[in-house]
């Protein structure tokens, strides 16, 4: 990833020349200084800063806004074999995760949140800049989340990625599957999916489908699949994975 | 330098792995990701490298077959236990739910050569369709490791996806309670043959009527994406 290797490049050479200009101050200033004992510098919270980004594998699932979170293990997107959460059902079933990073924000365990500004189409790349404290980084997860917007309630995730250790210039990457969040039937009918497939409903109240927990997703079975009443055709299908997503840490 | 880890090594607490074989107390969670299949009775097996209980490509033993086609792992835990296998059976105490965990905490204590795990358990409804996490090699620096676990097909039974026995060679799928309860009737059978050796499972087909057409699989709920489970490993 070439861009993102400039990018810590002149990330790095930001950074010396910031400790060059800080050096030469702390000098001045020792300089006019008549004291033996320095002044305390001023304490300022370190941050470290790492970028997410978030490849869009599928053929013709734009993603909606993602999310990421920056939480330690009080903090949980989903359970699999749970309810979820309404504010994740307003993601999933409309692509707004407006309410879900608003709960997250008073929630514990949570450090830092961040938003895209808009959907991620299919081949399409995300990145998104995350800032913690220095004093976060022991226990300290990402859990990154999105849905896939022509379906009833598919949503891609990953949950607490340990960042644990990464030092600056490190990668990790990993593979995302698709969740089912149980909130919606998947009956792919006309007028409940919210994507360009449909333009449909978004976010409903109503738990109707076979179960209300979160599970893996079954994928869409399509018109093609002989689903009659479905207003997907198969090039809405998608396998496993359906997004890549790496970590780097930048600062 | 990019370090590109593996996705296993994202879940983990250790940072490095050891090659040395060694006794260990592990916690094994089997995590059904479904969204509509149930799980039979989990066959979980520590075991040495060589007792694997099938191969990709080649045909199933009796005792695979029995579990793939009715959930029966008596066989299995008979071939395991002959070879000096650590094994939990039933885990779940009878089927394991769409969502649904199950653990199992087994200990090779005494038995250093156990160091590969495998756990089965067949699908349903499928004809001989089974969960497969065959023979991985445990970790043993202590900590929680997560393996992805895909569907296979035994090659033992035609996908006719239509009701029938659990026993070796009787066609169709039992429909225990809930999968009873899930799955059509008076499907046709769908027009297939046995394959005759271990495969990754082509998913069921089904169909949307309920009271007839092929099959009585239903076509939207009783299909997956692997993985269809995920194992917890701990190292304790």
């Amino acid at each position: 990833m070439p861009i993102q290797l400039n990018k810590t490049f002149s990330l790095a050479v930001l950074l010396l020349m910031s400790a060059f200009f800080l050096s030469a101050c702390d000098n001045n200033n020792n300089n006019g200084d008549d004291s033996d004992t320095p002044p305390e510098p001023a304490p300022e919270p370190v941050t470290v800063e790492f970028e997410v980004s978030v490849v869009n594998a599928t053929s013709t699932q734009p993603f909606s806004p993602i999310a990421v979170i920056a939480h330690t293990d009080q903090y949980s997107l989903f359970e699999i074999g749970e309810p979820s959460t309404t504010e994740l059902e307003v993601l999933a079933e409309g692509g707004n995760n407006a309410d879900l990073i608003a709960a997250a924000e008073t929630a514990d365990g949570v450090l830092a949140t961040v938003s895209a500004e808009g959907p991620t189409g299919p081949g399409a790349t995300e990145n998104l800049s995350l800032t913690v404290n220095e004093d976060d980084l022991p226990g300290l997860t990402v859990s990154v989340v999105s849905m896939l917007v022509n379906s009833n309630d598919a949503i891609t995730a990953v949950r607490g990625m340990s960042l644990e250790g990464m030092e600056v210039g490190d990668i990790q990457t990993v593979v995302s599957i698709s969740y089912d969040t149980g909130t919606e039937a998947n009956s792919e009918a006309i007028g409940t999916i919210p994507g360009p497939a449909d333009g449909g409903e978004g976010f409903n109240a109503d738990r109707d489908d076979i179960a209300n927990i979160v599970t893996g997703h079954p994928g869409v079975l399509t018109v093609d699949n002989g689903l009659s009443s479905s207003i997907l055709t198969e090039v809405h299908r998608w396998d496993h994975p359906v997004a890549y997503i790496s970590v780097m840490r930048v600062q | 330098m990019i370090k590109r880890l593996s996705f296993l090594l994202f879940f983990t607490l250790a940072t490095s792995a050891s090659f040395t074989a060694s006794a260990a107390d592990l916690s094994i969670t089997v995590s059904n990701l479904t969204r509509g299949m149930y799980f039979t009775p989990l066959m979980i097996a520590a075991h040495a490298p060589e007792d694997r209980v099938f191969t990709s490509g080649t045909p199933a033993s009796a005792s695979l077959q029995a579990m793939a086609e009715g959930g029966d792992i008596s066989g299995l835990s008979g071939d395991l236990t002959a070879v000096g296998a650590t094994i939990s059976e039933n885990a779940a105490s009878g089927l394991l739910a769409p969502g649904a965990n199950a653990t199992a905490e087994i200990n090779t204590d005494g038995s250093e050569a156990n160091t590969h795990l495998t756990v089965v358990a067949m699908m349903l409804p499928t004809n001989d369709g089974f969960i497969g996490l065959n023979g991985i090699e445990i970790p043993t620096e202590p900590g929680t490791y997560v393996f992805n676990v895909n569907a296979y097909d035994s090659g033992t039974e035609a996908n006719d996806e239509i009701r029938g026995g659990g026993a070796s060679g009787v066609p169709g799928f039992p429909a225990p309670g809930p999968v009873d309860a899930a799955s059509g009737v008076n499907g046709s059978g769908v027009s297939t043959t046995i394959e005759s050796f271990v495969h990754i499972h082509r998913n069921g087909i089904g169909d949307t009527d309920a009271l007839g057409g092929s099959s009585d699989l239903d076509a939207t709920v009783h299909r997956w994406l692997n993985p269809v489970a995920r194992v917890f490993v701990t190292v304790n």
